[in-house]
């Protein structure tokens, strides 16, 4: 196996040939937070939070899409990114309605937990407090786009793992939003098989199963990885 | 050699929107009413001839000097055949314009060399003014490299915005590993203020096809696609018509031209999302999915439409090839300024007496574009600011009119060449609201996919009103600068990465302008970095 040699943080890390630089801090334990990416899914870099700074590149580069190359030097936590880092998830909470004391995933949310990591207190933003609706068409599950950040993570699995590609997005801008089948009530939607693997990897609020209450959403974000492996290599837990 | 008499009415969009076909159709009446044939003064409907603004304009070649007649109405049909004919015209007079003005004289058209003499719905009259000559020349002559060290040698660098050297993009697709190759012309022209690139395509597409199969020759291409947004149908119909005769008289298809030389052009027509015109984004919605920016590498040299090395390249870049390709590329390379070679064409608009496009060698200065060109603001009183560049770009200060244009100065401004909009702004513009006109944009435009760009162009916009409503305060003006930095910094696309630019230009250079519209006025310089 070729590997790769490079510095995170002052420390000497190597990976295999064709990691990513998210695989590379991780190798180094820098702690790099990110909120779209999920191991078994195709990176998309949407939610800007594991940029990281390397030397000789005068752009910030999102570690989760990008190469780990020989010899490269990579900063993790420099007060730059951190400042960033902080204002990324200030925005997040400012363009959606987030009030996590009546969430299904109060206590369980990536959202919140980001906030606590980039030590946010409040927002420094006015929140926009948009008119957003709820879709409790399905039968099992419920969307509630008030929650919701736009990481793909649903769209992603749907249509990578699962093969049924019953989500996408809708829209431009501050008015994007997720959209079933062809912008139907998800429950009319015909190719959703029920699996529930979208409301496993969503990171908030927005996907839930209708029998979960104020902080009882319980999700799986291992999911994606878990099946891609066990599909590779024709090994499943359960034989 | 005598040429007859002709008339040459401009019949592109901005002289249509004049009156110019009503105009045209008067011209062919009083023609018959006169008694003349078609063969002795022939009436030739041609793309842009320059000056949109005076539209719809009218060139008459007759025995004397060309002379040119804007504003025109069909009541003025019998005198614009009389000064054909005899190179008269007093009667026409209040509607002569001169060609000696700076507006045309200080011009250097290449790109633009048959905009307003071809018929653009004419392939004969196209290979007749010598299109299509180089690409006969060159699959006789020459190999895939001499062409691409020919263009490589010119200099010329991406017409879309980034200015990234073409030859070297060229060179990146033609050696990647063996296999299908795609062509790309990126005609998706969004920014707000320009319309260059709907110029060439209404006025001379035969030229960009012809641009556009030198490029797949030298890079092995054997397919590819123009993206035109849909807001353009006249460039797009007319682009359609050029390729079907390009294609029955052999110039496209198989064998081209005799050769072993291969190539399939087709139209895809965007939407019209701005961010379509971003590359990735753009080769995206060719292959029919939502248009969002990825991030690259690889770049779409490496990898674009459906996995294949693509090149993809702005109208105007391919336009100046066939040129490049005929007089050579130091030809090219002598015309413009050091890091910045050649021409380039610029939508003049605003503020400005003459509006209408203008292609001038690279390092003109902007003085000499706005105020000799376009002979500055109407009622005669300064420019205040010149914006380049469109939503990626900025304002430039009166002061700094002496500004070469090229790539370099107008960044080093705060501003960027963009595509080539440009708009001149007059003492009464306000650039607080100049900025939130943009910003406004942005918002409406971003895909939505990366969070900075998505939420805090808003927030931008939102805090831009803040001063345009006079109830700013000192800590809003640091809000808006860290913003502006972290939008810049952190978004995905060039979209995101560009959206501060016209307030961070504006807020350079006009800064009293944020600090006067403070609640408080006298507090604002002071108070700054103090209140979180
Ligand atoms: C948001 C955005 C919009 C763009 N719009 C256009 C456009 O309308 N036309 C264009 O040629 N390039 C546009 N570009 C630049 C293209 O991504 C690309 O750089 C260009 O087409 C490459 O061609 P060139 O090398 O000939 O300039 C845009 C870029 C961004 C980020
Ligand atoms: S999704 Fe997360 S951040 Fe949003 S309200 Fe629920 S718990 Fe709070
Ligand atoms: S619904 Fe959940 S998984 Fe889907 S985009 Fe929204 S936050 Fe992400
Ligand atoms: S910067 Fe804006 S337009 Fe570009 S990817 Fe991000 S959201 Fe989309
Ligand atoms: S995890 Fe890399 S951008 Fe979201
Ligand atoms: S459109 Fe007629 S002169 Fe430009």
């Amino acid at each position: 196996m070729s590997v790769v040699t490079l510095t995170v943080n002052g420390q000497d890390v190597a990976v295999p040939a064709g990691a990513s630089l998210l695989e590379a801090t991780r190798a180094a334990e820098a702690n790099v937070p990110t909120l779209c990416h999920l191991e078994g899914l195709t990176p998309v870099s949407a939610c800007r939070l594991c940029l990281v700074e390397v030397e000789g590149s005068g752009k910030l580069l999102p570690a989760c899409s990008t190469a780990a190359a020989e010899g490269m030097v990579v900063h993790t936590h420099t007060p730059r990114l951190r400042e960033y880092r902080r204002m990324t998830v200030e925005l997040f909470f400012a363009e959606g309605n987030h009030i996590c004391a009546v969430c299904v995933a109060n206590t369980r949310c990536e959202l919140q937990d980001m906030a606590v990591s980039v030590g946010m207190d409040h927002s420094r933003f006015p929140y926009q407090y948009p008119q957003r609706s709820v879709d409790a068409s399905h039968p099992q599950f419920t969307l509630d786009h008030n929650r919701c950040i736009l990481c793909t993570r649903c769209v992603r699995v749907c249509d990578e793992i699962e093969g049924a590609h019953v989500w996408d997005i809708g829209s431009r801008g501050g008015q994007c939003h997720i959209v079933a089948g062809l912008d139907e009530p998800w429950g009319q939607v015909q190719a959703c098989t029920s699996c529930g693997k979208c409301v496993e990897v969503c990171p908030t609020g927005a996907l839930f199963r209708n029998s979960d209450t104020t902080a009882e959403k319980q999700p799986d974000a291992t999911l994606p990885a878990l099946l891609r492996s066990a599909r590779d290599q024709r090994r499943w837990h359960n034989q | 050699m005598p040429v007859p008499p002709q008339l040459r009415c401009c019949d592109a969009s901005g002289c249509r929107s004049a009156g110019g076909q009503a105009l045209r159709s008067a011209l062919e009446g009083a023609r018959d009413a006169a008694g003349l044939t078609a063969e002795a003064l022939m009436i030739k409907p041609v793309g842009c001839l320059r000056l949109c603004g005076s539209g719809p304009l009218v060139a008459c070649d007759g025995p004397g000097p060309c002379q040119l007649f804007g504003g025109v109405a069909p009541e003025h049909a019998g005198d614009l055949i009389a000064a054909s004919l005899a190179s008269g015209g007093a009667a026409l007079a209040a509607h002569r314009l001169d060609l000696e003005d700076p507006f045309f004289a200080l011009q250097r058209p290449v790109v633009l060399e048959g905009c307003g003499q071809v018929n653009p719905e004419s392939i004969d009259d196209a290979i007749a003014f010598g299109t299509y000559a180089q690409l006969h020349r060159v699959l006789q002559e020459l190999s895939p490299e001499q062409v691409r060290d020919e263009v490589r040698r010119s200099g010329l660098r991406g017409r879309g915005g980034a200015g990234y050297p073409t030859g070297l993009k060229w060179d990146t697709v033609a050696l990647q590993p063996p296999g299908p190759r795609y062509v790309v012309c990126n005609a998706d022209e969004g920014d707000p203020g320009a319309f260059m690139d709907r110029s060439v395509l209404e006025s001379d597409p035969h030229r960009l096809i012809e641009g556009m199969a030198l490029a797949a020759y030298a890079v092995g291409a054997e397919r590819g696609f123009v993206y035109v947004r849909a807001e353009y149908p006249l460039a797009i119909e007319r682009l359609r018509l050029a390729l079907q005769q390009a294609r029955s008289r052999h110039l496209l298809g198989n064998h081209i031209d005799g050769t072993s030389f291969n190539l399939r052009l087709e139209v895809r027509v965007g939407a019209g999302a701005y961010v379509c015109g971003e590359e990735t984004a753009l080769l995206l919605s060719i292959q029919g999915q939502r248009g969002m920016p990825q991030p690259r590498p690889p770049f779409p040299a490496q990898s674009g439409l459906w996995g294949a090395p693509t090149l993809i390249n702005n109208v105007e870049t391919f336009t100046a090839v066939p040129a490049i390709l005929r007089e050579g590329g130091d030809w090219y390379a002598a015309i413009g300024t050091e890091h910045s070679k050649g021409t380039k064409v610029f939508a003049l608009s605003g503020a400005v007496v003459n509006t209408g496009l203008v292609e001038v060698p690279m390092g003109t200065p902007l003085r000499t574009v706005v105020e000799v060109i376009g002979g500055g603001v109407p009622d005669g009183s300064p420019i205040k600011a010149v914006q380049t560049g469109g939503p990626s770009g900025g304002c430039i200060p009166a002061e700094r009119l002496d500004t070469p244009v090229d790539y370099e100065s107008l960044l080093e401004l705060g501003s960027m060449m963009g595509s080539g909009g440009m708009v001149v702004m007059g003492e009464s513009t306000s650039m607080p609201e100049v900025a939130r006109h943009f910003m406004g944009f942005s918002v409406n435009e971003s895909c939505g996919k990366c969070v900075p760009c998505r939420a805090g162009t808003v927030q931008l916009a939102q805090l831009l009103d803040r001063f345009v409503e006079r109830r700013a305060t000192p800590a809003d003006m640091e809000r808006l600068d860290a913003l502006c930095r972290m939008v810049k910094v952190t978004s995905l696309c060039g979209l995101g990465q560009s959206a501060p630019n016209p307030v961070l230009s504006t807020l350079r250079w006009f800064r009293h302008e944020y600090e006067a519209a403070c609640r408080e006025p006298s507090g604002c310089v002071a108070a700054v970095g103090v209140e979180r």
